[in-house]
């Protein structure tokens, strides 16, 4: 200690590093200055030290310690076989894995889902990790490629038809609405007060209808020739092929500078045509399995993550709609979100699954599955606008000015500025809705459909496996599974939230 | 004289019913330096922000360039690629760097290539004296050196004017000095310039004419030089003897 410094004071010699007093760091120092530096802070650990004895040791006793690890019926897991109070009973887990996993997924196709899964994990997983090239491919591939070629394995089934076909058959579904809601009309004309005024509509309608009919002739006409030659798919993949090629080739810029998107296009084709070929789509592809038959671990992640890559870009779309200028687009998107927002996800569902279909004309059928899913796609979307909207009202009004001011489109602004700002801001309460919709999943079991957890639950009824703690050792295995995923996801976004905010680190 | 590269004539603006600009004419010659003062709320950033079309206007017109800006604000986008903004807080944008700052609007407005972008881009940075930062996001950097980015960002679309909205209110001052160099730099090379600002020695020393605004009209426009002297509006002796002292 040197004396107190007189009021002109000049260094001599340089103090040398001094290690800190051993008290402050290490073990002890966390003691000493973390968990026993006060009255409060000592109660707080003591509670805490007793709150982990009671949670952690009972769950190890239960899942490690006095479990059963091998049996082939109930007898195993009963506490007069074992000798002991029995805790997780996992032979039974063991013997119901394939249906948690596949549902009742004929066995036989089995291979049909791992091979979905592993593609889903090839793909996703490039994607994930910022370091690896080409992510506008792999993105491509995965939110575009991968879910047809998903549901032509998941479901099987061939195709009649391409393009050409297709896109004559909404129109002309289309035009058949049309015709439909014009003769409905002038049935009614005849019994209506207001006659004369329904009659004028449908005939209107009905004239419309015609006309449209007479438009898409051509090309109803090209479809019912080309269904009539032999190779029906393959014709129409040449025709839907040459004429998306030659629109990409004019709109690239022609013969200037439309190689680049010519030469793109002709190799996406090329790729379609490898993969119609591979899964012989051509000749009616593999064998059917409908969708009741899916369940299990496959449900759970189709509907969340169709829920998860739809409901973003419908959030972001209500979030800008809701923001809009423009008064139509701004009272659709309020109403779309608070419709949505006020009603539970069980009705959303139940409404989908049993009432939709009687709102449908007849011939025009939805999936159940696919109806579920439409339904959690539209519900997490409106929460998603409100999670997106928060973003978007944090950004200051400056950076739209500058973006302008550069003369930047009102796209260009939103697409490169502002959502790109906006989202970051709310990566925690994205994920956080993601991570919801992944546990909402399980309320499609109660409209018929057979998820991780509805399969779990129809597994209890087997009189095989009836034992004391079969049920809480099913809970356990597929709490286990939903944390891994949701705890996977909630890294995943600290990791990326860390990432992108690097601007925000100074 | 030759035609005026920003001619407003009779601009009339109003924020629901208060009048914020009234009658205003005004013609700017190429590579004239334009300064506007006046008190706070006097309307000077909204006529400025009226130029580039970040303000729409009710009544009058303005031409820029030989492109006319009426009140349906047709043609706003051809405006603002002959305008460059400078804004009183920066607006750079924060999640992108220097450079990307820079390269931004030429190679999504102009349709330049990245490359070529991105030499324009360092030209500019150089002429404003940060190209050592250009791998820096906004957030690491003073305030002056963020302003000049602004600057050289507004330049890489070669704009014809150049609008600067109180460039140098939010800076320290320290960094006042760096901001205003630039700009003088600016001014030599024969760039027209609207400048809203308090910064009266900029004003002397750079500015064809000062036009000082109150209440939403132009007071008095004047040469620096007869405007400091010789101020004839008593509401700009008024002004001039508050901020001088």
């Amino acid at each position: 200690m040197s004396d107190v410094i007189s009021s002109s004071f000049v260094r001599r010699d340089l103090l040398a590093e001094r290690p800190a007093p051993v008290k402050t760091t290490g073990f002890i120092g966390l003691m000493r200055t973390r968990l026993f530096n006060s009255p409060t802070n000592i109660l707080l650990t003591i509670l805490g030290a007793l709150l982990l004895w009671f949670t952690i040791v009972p769950s190890v006793k239960f899942l490690m310690v006095d479990a059963v690890w091998s049996g082939k019926d109930r007898a195993a897991c009963l506490a007069e076989n074992a000798g002991f109070a029995v805790g997780a009973c996992w032979p039974y887990i063991q013997a119901k894995f394939p249906q948690l996993i596949y549902g009742f997924y004929p066995e036989a196709e089995r291979w049909r889902v791992n091979l979905t899964l592993l593609l889903a994990a090839i793909l996703l997983l490039p994607l994930l990790i910022p370091r690896l090239p080409a992510k506008g491919l792999n993105a491509g591939l995965f939110f575009v490629a991968f879910p047809v070629v998903a549901f032509f394995l998941l479901h099987g089934g061939g195709i009649k038809g391409f393009g050409l076909s297709w896109t004559a058959g909404l129109l002309q579904l289309f035009d058949e609405s049309i015709v439909g809601a014009g003769q409905a009309l002038l049935t009614s004309s005849k019994t209506s007060a207001i006659g004369p005024l329904l009659w004028v509509l449908g005939s209107l309608i009905a004239l419309l209808g015609t006309v449209i009919h007479w438009l898409i002739f051509p090309l109803t006409w090209l479809r019912d020739y080309i269904q009539g030659t032999g190779q029906s798919v393959w014709t129409d993949f040449a025709v839907t092929a040459a004429i998306v090629c030659l629109i990409t080739f004019v709109l690239g810029g022609g013969v200037r500078t439309g190689g680049r998107a010519l030469a793109s296009s002709i190799a996406t084709f090329i790729a379609i045509a490898i993969v119609i070929k591979l899964m012989d789509l051509d000749h009616g592809g593999l064998p059917v399995v409908t969708t009741n038959l899916w369940g299990g671990l496959l449900v759970t992640l189709v509907v969340s993550v169709t829920g998860i890559v739809t409901s973003l870009p419908i959030g972001i779309a209500l979030a800008l709609g809701r923001r809009s200028t423009i008064p139509l687009i701004r009272i659709f998107s309020i109403a779309f979100i608070e419709f949505w927002r006020g009603v539970p996800l069980i009705t959303v569902l139940f409404f989908a699954t049993y009432m939709l279909p009687l709102f449908l004309p007849g011939n025009f059928t939805v999936d159940g599955l696919v109806r579920a899913l439409i339904g959690i796609a539209l519900f997490t979307g409106a929460y998603q606008a409100e999670n997106v909207r928060g973003g978007l009202a944090a950004i200051p009004r400056g950076q739209s000015e500058a973006a302008a001011a550069l003369g930047l489109s009102w796209w260009k602004t939103t697409s490169l500025i502002v959502l790109p700002q906006a989202l970051r801001h709310v990566i925690p309460n994205l994920v956080n809705s993601f991570i919801s919709l992944f546990k909402d999943t399980s309320l499609v079991s109660i409209v018929a459909l057979f998820d991780l957890l509805g399969s779990l639950r129809a597994s209890f009824a087997d009189p095989k496996w009836s034992t004391p703690s079969t049920a809480f050792t099913g809970f356990a295995f597929a709490g286990i599974i939903y944390f891994m995923f949701c705890f996977g996801m909630s890294r995943y976004s600290l990791f990326v939230e860390h990432r992108l905010n690097a601007h925000r680190r100074n | 004289m030759s035609e005026p590269i920003v001619k407003i004539s009779g601009l009339n603006k109003w924020y629901g019913e208060f009048h914020v600009l009234r009658d205003i004419d005004l013609a700017v010659q190429k590579g004239e330096r334009i300064v506007i003062c006046g008190p706070s709320g006097s309307g000077k950033s909204t006529l400025i922000r009226c130029i580039n079309a970040l303000e729409e206007f009710q009544e009058g017109e303005i031409v820029v360039d030989g492109i006319e800006l009426g009140p349906n604000l047709k043609h706003i986008d051809a405006v603002r690629r002959e305008v460059g903004m400078v804004f009183q807080s920066f607006n750079l944008f924060p999640h992108l760097t220097v450079l990307d700052n820079c390269t931004l609007a030429p190679i999504w407005v102009r349709n330049i290539p990245k490359k070529d972008a991105e030499e324009t881009a360092m030209k500019f940075l150089e002429r404003v004296k940060i190209p050592h930062q250009a791998n820096k996001f906004p957030g690491q950097m003073s305030g002056g050196q963020q302003q000049r980015v602004a600057i050289a960002r507004a330049l890489t679309m070669n704009p014809k004017v150049m609008l600067f909205d109180e460039p140098t209110s939010a800076l320290d001052p320290e960094m006042v000095k760096e901001v205003l160099d630039t700009m003088v730099d600016l001014a030599e090379e024969g760039m027209t310039m609207l400048v809203v600002t308090h910064e009266m020695g900029f004003a002397r020393e750079v500015a064809n004419r000062v036009v000082f605004m109150d209440a939403g009209q132009i007071i008095e426009a004047n040469t620096p030089n007869e405007f400091f002297a010789a101020p004839q509006h008593a509401r700009t002796k008024l002004f001039l003897s508050q901020i001088l002292r």
